[in-house]
């Protein structure tokens, strides 16, 4: 398969960076460590310091963390415990302050047990999207700037601030045009690759590098189009997979639907497309920062009718052909409001819907992959007599 | 042209030869080495239908033993197949309910027999067949006596859908000294339950046509046609369901 030439450098980011973060620590720099994007990276990068992605997205760690959490917890707060309680997440080791977010009953508590072993500062999220909810959230904005500022010995400026968003904007930028270029069909990329790029763009110290890197990806990808090189032929199944978190390490999913003959041309989820959208960069920024991030359309948040418009208007911008809403067991809200979506991606994109529970181990691989290959053999029908 | 269709499945194998009607059929334990099951099959039903091995087209595998087949020309997984089975059967089938040897399945139909929507159980084996014989085994009773000791008794409540837990549960019930009777009804109770939970994930519209080995059994069918409101089709020979499509599925394409 022929692979544009700045993947491979992509691939190799996450071991790369955690020797450059470690060696910017030992010149001074400080590292805060986000687990969601709730976490205002802005207000990182306004403070002089690094934000990193902590790890949380292997199976690994589950066994050790299940030593602590109930078992039938979501996989994802599993892994997160795990990896910090064994020590093995670089990243969480050179961390000098976990940014956290009420976000599900599960993440609270186990943030709980995390705030013991560094220093951690829980940001109170407001679980609907109104004025006072914004008005609170602006609230908590305001305390971890000041956290920050105490913590750090800096003052967060608002031009500090403005330079922040506009940076981080550019990478929301940088991120959308490079999930764009799978709205040529065939795609030029596969979501596999495409996962592993947004998953390791995700631990990279300096965020002009990442920016610039997945521009040139980008290019070359859209180049790649142009000629009509890919892995796939323009009729492929086109997947858009909804629902929870996933990264390299949580990618069963999208592997076996690539296994079984599907092409996944959108994520829909946190560190993908919900991420996009930019931050305003005109008036207060605070107040900018805090209305961008409650409008994120999390399952957490109630009613959160963002997200059903969210995956309907994607599903027609890349010619999704079926939608796989991803649910981690254990995660209640995606699995309840997979109902929801179901029939609204029925009533309005009128797609096939398959939603699909399970954790990060193997052991369904082939009761998945039986389900997965039906739900490609209806579109695969529906596309022929179509 | 004459197409075959092999249903490689956790307990059985089936194997269905067909030239525009069925001419031959076969049915294999599938034990330790499902790829020999397949080929037994397969020849017990090129057997039945006195023909060649030479003559035969398409030869489609479905079920989980599918991947083990070399002589497979195309392999369908047994949800397209047990709906186009069933269509076949019962052109007006809109809903297929399967039950087969370790998952169950509610598959939707559109007017055309194509697949709209279907719901499989879990990684649980909660309303399976295999479900079905560890409680039988329990009681000391073939399947099909599960089945006749059912009809004589009122279900008593099982809260347990697991098969480890249930097992446990029918056990204490035993020693308590619950009949037997009710205990099977409990038993078939709850894979009835099990059905009419997923079958309220999926558009459930009749013709309703029951396929899959468990669907032999007359009291099963009757008490998860009670439970779901609703008239059971039942296929001659519900087994071989999931071949027939396959064959089907051979024979079309």
């Amino acid at each position: 398969m022929t692979k544009a030439r700045t993947f491979s450098e992509i691939s190799t980011l996450r071991e790369r960076n955690a020797l450059a973060v470690k060696e910017a620590k030992e010149k001074g720099r400080r590292v805060v460590g986000t687990y969601c994007l709730y976490s205002p990276a802005e207000m990182v990068v306004a403070a002089g310091a690094i934000p990193v992605m902590l790890c949380g997205t292997s199976q690994n760690p589950v066994p050790a963390a299940e030593k602590v959490l109930p078992r039938n917890l979501c996989p994802l707060i599993k892994s997160s415990y795990g990896f910090a309680v064994t020590d093995t997440c670089p990243y969480f080791h050179f961390a000098d302050l976990l940014i956290a977010e009420t976000t599900c009953d599960g993440k609270k508590k186990m943030y709980e047990l995390l705030g013991e072993m560094k220093p951690l500062h829980l940001m109170q999220l407001p679980q609907v999207q109104d004025d006072a909810a914004l008005s609170y959230w602006t609230g908590e904005m305001v305390r971890l700037k000041r956290r920050m500022e105490e913590d750090f010995s800096v003052e967060i400026t608002d031009d500090r601030l403005r330079e922040a968003i506009s940076l981080v904007n550019d990478e929301r930028r940088s991120l959308k045009e490079f999930q764009d270029v799978c709205k040529y069909n065939p795609s030029p990329i596969s979501g596999m690759d495409m996962l592993t790029v947004l998953h390791n763009r995700g631990f990279t110290v300096d965020k002009r590098e990442a920016i610039e890197l997945v521009d040139r990806l980008t290019a070359e990808l859209r180049e790649m189009a142009e000629f009509g090189v890919s892995p796939f032929t323009p009729s492929t199944p086109r997947i858009l997979l909804s629902g929870v978190p996933v990264g390299i390490g949580s990618d069963k999913v999208v592997r076996l639907i690539e296994e079984c003959g599907g092409s996944v041309v959108c994520f829909e989820s946190c560190g993908a497309y919900k991420k996009v959208e930019p931050v305003e960069e005109t008036g207060d920024p605070l107040a900018a920062l805090a209305d961008r991030y409650l409008r994120i359309p999390c399952s957490c948040m109630s009613p959160n009718q963002g997200r059903l418009s969210l995956v309907e208007q994607l599903v027609r911008e890349f010619r999704a052909d079926g939608v796989v809403d991803l649910t981690w067991q254990g995660c209640h809200t995606y699995n309840i409001e997979s109902f929801s979506l179901k029939k609204h991606v029925q009533g309005t994109a009128e797609v096939p819907f398959l939603q699909i529970e399970t954790d990060y181990s193997e052991s369904d691989t082939e009761q998945l992959k039986v389900r997965i290959e039906a739900f490609l053999e209806m579109i695969n029908r529906a596309k022929r007599t179509g | 042209m004459i197409s075959v269709g092999i249903d490689i499945g956790s307990t059985a194998t089936k194997a269905v030869v067909f030239d525009g009607r069925i001419i031959g059929k076969a049915m294999e334990i599938t034990g330790w080495d499902p790829k020999e099951a397949g080929y037994r099959a397969f020849r017990g039903a090129l057997d039945i239908a006195g023909i060649t091995e030479d003559r035969v087209g398409p030869i489609v595998g479905t079920g989980y033993g599918r991947i083990s087949l070399p002589i497979l020309t195309g392999k369908v997984t047994e949800i397209s197949c047990h709906a186009r089975g069933a269509h076949h059967l019962h052109p007006g089938t809109r809903t297929v309910i399967d039950i087969g040897g370790q998952d169950c399945k509610v598959i939707s139909l559109s007017d055309d027999g194509s697949v709209s929507d279907f719901i499989m159980n879990d990684k649980c084996a909660a309303g399976t067949g295999r479900f079905l014989q560890v409680m039988a085994g329990i009681l000391d009773a073939t399947l099909d006596e599960l089945g006749a000791l059912a009809a004589g008794g009122e279900p008593v409540p099982l809260s347990s859908m697991c098969t480890v837990f249930a097992e446990s549960e029918v056990i204490g019930l035993l020693a308590r000294g619950t009949g037997k009777e009710n205990i099977a009804a409990g038993i078939i109770d709850t894979i009835a339950r099990r059905i009419q939970g997923l079958a309220g994930r999926v558009p459930f519209l009749e013709t309703v046509t029951f396929t899959g080995g468990t669907a032999q059994n007359p009291h099963i069918c009757r008490i998860i046609a009670e439970r779901l409101g609703t008239r059971l089709h039942v296929p001659l020979e519900p087994q071989f369901v999931g071949a027939l499509g396959a064959a089907l599925i051979g024979w079309e394409d």
